[in-house]
């Protein structure tokens, strides 16, 4: 029998650790002699500081420091862009000079020795600021568009001529769409703990990316990055907010320095709405033309989104809709709303999910138009190749997953007209949207060691912020060396494993997965090398290629006796591991070949109180094309979880900001509002069986993004469906459905 | 097609109603123990936190019995914390928003966030790490291991203390019920399906 791991629903391999407690994250590495660093952030959203009063605050019980930017150290600053940071602009200088940018931002730093002396300080500081008043809206008139300078997903493409095709259209729709920004909100805040031996850094600090901020953190201090060591080996929910070292980090090693002992750091729940990143706000227009039975002969997508003044931050705003209808003529245009706001960064689904929320939504007004079914719609559009890179796809199982949604919905049941379906007297709506996300695979390596017991230790960089990267890498090393799932350790979490890519942009399984994989046949390859040639093996002497792995055993090809197991030969070469690593990466001549995306459909059923404005979402089903599904009971999770996300969007979040200052009103989360559990009705995520040979050697797409993308726009147009009113701002609050 | 519920505020549930009688119990508590010779369980942390700590706490964590001068202001999750290095209690918002540091408080579920140590001298808590028996989890551990009633885990504690107190109380007898009785406690990951779940199973079970 040959042994199976991959596919299989197994629970969590860090299950046990988790519902314990005993998983550790950053800030729960408490170290001897630890001391607490609390952040003193601007209470200017634009301006100078003019005078800190240190000395009285250095008076105060247990305070051991107050670091600002009249004693900071002067940091290297060296220049150092890893694959999350923006491509241009200049990273936030903390505590280097007096300017203040953004409300909130970082102007002082307490170390003390309790966390409530830390806390107790840095509220007494007294700062005091000549302040400007921020630009802070994209609608305000002193706000000036950019295009973003460099980055494909940002460039304006066109084919045939759009603007005429539209005008020519027998059909047309024209829209704009307002998104609300986004905080993240994962439930762990921010935290680092840094502690300096000599020239070297230790850091315990929340990351997706560890061996980024190993490289970040060494740029900063001048120093080799061989003398920072990041750890993380639990991640709780990044959602993107830890994909770029964030200017606590500095702080946490500026503080440890400074004082000579360890420092945790830990930010505010209000403070991780100030400094580390928010999906921006955009504004978009769509103007889609078509025939009278449906045909596009015009898609044009144009949107802005917020910025820094310091760095352009670009997400994929349009770049699916150059691939997910067929049409001769298309347009995009992305552009840059510079503000007096920190930089946004990438959250779940970053670009796609805002962009496909107008287009999808414009797409729902286009069938209402033709009186055709939305689904049918889609069907009668759906493109044969990538029409914007003029390459097939390497799969697109995308009316396969409408055709599976649409069965488990029972859409079919559904009466089009907007008002038509009630319950009682609440108005009930139908909605259905498409979602995509690009199948990343970056260089990414791994290393495995095959011990003398049999077992095999298996590390790679990487993190698991929830998807479940400790159990799926245990179950790619346990299918691929043939062994049991409890004979496979997987580690995580530290740079000075095997460098990975960045843990976001759906793309852990497929890289991290394929190294994982790579690793394991390299050691394999390694402990064949060495039985051949080693006298005391029954073995010696085959020549490699004679002999083979057969469920965990080296046999000679067309030989049915089982050969040595690893537990054998390791013991019989003396019992020191065997170790070997391996690299990952994707041929570049497949990239050129094929355009390679994840797609998924969703179906939503809401209901609307006529009287009171309040949707609730009632069900959902998303059925999603995402090649192999490693683990169908994780992965359903992450499909939910990403649905839930995707709720939050339609119907709760929205950082609001002060105009004066830029203020987050609702940095609070009461006042954030997520979905809870009374918000979350029956989800199911369905898979339709994909084989794709060409996005990575596992086959795999990946799911954390497209999970959350098409769930806004299928609510928002639920509820057009329920109401017959067109909301075009997310997220749909109580006064957007008053007059319903 | 799920039914609509009534919606029961679910701060309720998080925060059980503290009677004047029991803060000033509490503090009686307090000061009689202040006159009591040391033997401090928590030697050390006591002599760390030093002259500008102000009072001395006795409660019993899983059944561990501690003695320890604490600064007045702290929450017991900054005790738990920072003072005793129970980090399965997490902190998530510190404002009572969130739900990560629930606990039972001499059994009744509370954020541990909001309430301040010093007020509950002689406690019986229990946090995550003392709700398995040994090796053996409780039926609600496992059934949120095999329900996947998490990801990133970081709510887990919260939500499985929280679940018990909801089982406790005998608010888990539907899943609309949990619903509503769960609601304080937030799960960005989105896994409430399986927490639900989860909690439905292990209450039967706990019931049989």
């Amino acid at each position: 029998m040959t042994m199976q791991a991959i596919g299989k629903p197994h629970s969590r391999v860090d299950g046990r650790a988790k519902v314990t407690g005993g998983a550790r994250y950053a800030a729960e590495f408490n170290q001897p002699d630890q001391l607490y660093a609390v952040v003193v952030g601007s209470t200017v959203g634009l301006g100078r500081i003019l005078r800190i009063d240190a000395g009285a605050v250095a008076q105060m019980p247990g305070v051991r420091a107050v670091i600002s930017h009249l004693n900071a150290p002067r940091l290297a600053y060296q220049p150092h862009k890893g694959g999350t940071d923006p491509a241009n602009g200049e990273r936030l200088h903390v505590l280097q000079d007096d300017q203040v940018r953004f409300y909130g931002q970082p102007v002082a730093v307490i170390v003390a020795d309790s966390l409530d002396h830390a806390e107790r300080a840095a509220a007494a500081l007294a700062v005091s600021y000549a302040g400007e008043t921020p630009v802070v809206d994209p609608l305000d008139a002193k706000v000036q568009p950019v295009a973003p300078q460099a980055g494909r997903a940002g460039a304006d493409r066109s084919r045939g001529d759009a603007d005429a095709a539209f005008a020519a259209a027998p059909v047309t729709v024209e829209a704009s769409f307002d998104m609300a920004r986004e905080n993240h909100t994962p439930m762990e805040p921010h935290a680092t703990i840094a502690a300096w031996s000599g020239d070297r850094l230790t850091l315990w600090s929340k990351s997706q990316f560890v061996v980024n901020e190993q490289a970040e953190i060494a740029a900063i201090f001048g120093m080799p990055a061989a003398n920072v060591q990041v750890i993380c080996p639990f991640v709780g929910g990044g959602f993107g907010t830890s994909l770029r070292t964030w200017p606590h980090v500095t702080l946490a090693a500026i503080a440890a320095r400074q004082v000579g002992r360890p420092v945790k750091l830990v930010l505010t729940r209000r403070q991780m709405f100030h400094t580390t990143g928010h999906r921006p706000r955009t504004l978009q227009r769509v103007a889609l033309g078509a025939t009278t039975d449906g045909r596009l002969t015009s898609l044009i997508h144009e949107g802005s989104g917020e910025t820094s003044r310091y760095e352009q931050f670009v997400e994929a705003l349009t770049s699916t809709s150059g691939f997910m209808y067929s049409c001769p003529n298309v347009r995009t245009r992305y552009r840059l709303l510079p503000m007096d706001t920190g930089t946004p960064t990438f959250m779940r689904g970053p670009g796609e999910a805002s962009g496909m929320y107008a287009v999808e939504s414009a797409i729902d007004e286009l069938s209402y138009k033709l009186g055709i079914d939305p689904v049918e719609l889609r069907r009668r559009n759906e493109p044969a190749i990538d029409e914007a890179e003029k390459l097939p796809f390497s799969s697109r199982s995308l009316m396969q997953c409408y055709a599976l949604g649409a069965e488990r919905f029972g859409w079919a049941s559904r009466d089009p007209r907007p008002r038509a379906m009630r319950d009682g007297r609440l108005l009930i709506g139908w909605g259905v949207a498409s979602a995509s996300y690009p199948c990343f695979f970056s260089p990414a390596s791994a290393r495995v060691r095959l011990l003398a017991d049999g077992s095999a230790e298996v590390e790679a960089a990487s993190s698991d912020m929830g998807p479940g990267t400790y159990t799926s890498m245990t179950q790619v090393a346990a299918e691929t060396l043939s062994l049991p799932l409890d004979k496979v350790r997987f580690s995580l979490g530290r740079s000075d494993f095997p460098a990975t890519p960045s843990h976001g942009g759906s793309q852990t399984m497929s890289s991290v997965g394929s190294a994982v994989r790579a690793a394991c046949l390299a050691v394999q390859a390694e402990l064949a090398k060495r039985a051949v040639a080693d006298r005391r093996s029954q073995l010696f002497g085959a020549s490699i290629d004679s002999v083979e792995w057969r469920e965990g055993r080296l046999s000679r090809k067309g030989d049915a006796a089982a050969g040595p197991s690893y537990s054998e030969l390791v013991t019989g070469a003396g019992g020191s591991p065997v170790e070997a690593g391996a690299s990952a990466a994707r041929d570049a001549a497949i990239a050129k070949q094929y355009s390679m995306h994840a797609f998924g459909a969703v179906f939503v059923e809401v209901s609307v109180d006529p009287d009171l404005g309040l949707v609730r979402l009632r069900r959902a089903v998303g059925a999603y094309g995402a090649g192999r599904i490693v683990n169908p009971k994780l992965a359903t999770s992450q499909c939910i979880g990403g649905m839930v996300g995707g709720l939050g969007m339609a119907l709760m979040e929205r950082t609001a900001l002060d105009p004066r200052d830029g203020r987050p009103v609702n940095a609070h989360m009461g006042d954030y509002l997520v979905p809870v559990n009374l918000d979350v009705p029956h989800l199911e995520a369905h898979f339709v069986e994909e084989q794709d040979p060409h996005v990575n050697p596992l086959g795999v797409k990946g799911l954390g993004e497209v999970a959350l993308v098409g769930m806004a726009p299928a609510i928002a147009n639920a509820v057009f469906h329920a109401t017959g009113k067109r909301v075009r701002e997310l997220p749909i609050r109580i006064e957007n459905l008053l007059d319903v | 097609m799920p039914e609509e519920t009534s919606h029961i505020p679910p701060a309720a549930a998080a925060f059980p109603p503290v009677s004047r009688r029991e803060v000033l119990q509490a503090t009686a508590g307090a000061v009689a123990l202040a006159a009591l010779p040391g033997g401090a369980a928590d030697s050390a942390a006591a002599a760390e936190a030093g002259a500008a700590a102000g009072h001395s706490l006795r409660i019993t964590v899983n059944g561990h019995a501690h003695e320890l001068a604490i600064d007045p202001r702290q929450s017991i999750l900054d005790v738990l914390r920072e003072r005793l290095n129970l980090t399965g209690t997490k902190k998530g918002c510190n404002q009572g928003a969130c739900g990560a540091c629930t606990i039972l408080l001499n059994g009744q579920r509370v954020n541990a966030c909001l309430t301040l140590a010093a007020m509950h001298d002689g406690a019986e808590i229990t946090t995550i790490e003392g709700v398995a028996q040994g090796e053996a989890l409780h039926p609600l551990q496992a059934a949120f291991i095999e329900h996947d009633g998490f990801q990133c885990g970081y709510c887990t504690g919260g939500q499985i203390m929280s679940g018990l107190g909801c089982i406790a109380e005998g608010h888990a007898g539907s899943p609309a019920e949990i619903k509503a009785w769960m609601s304080g406690n937030i799960c960005r990951c989105g896994a409430y399906p399986g927490i639900v779940a989860a909690i439905a199973q292990a209450n039967k079970a706990v019931r049989s």
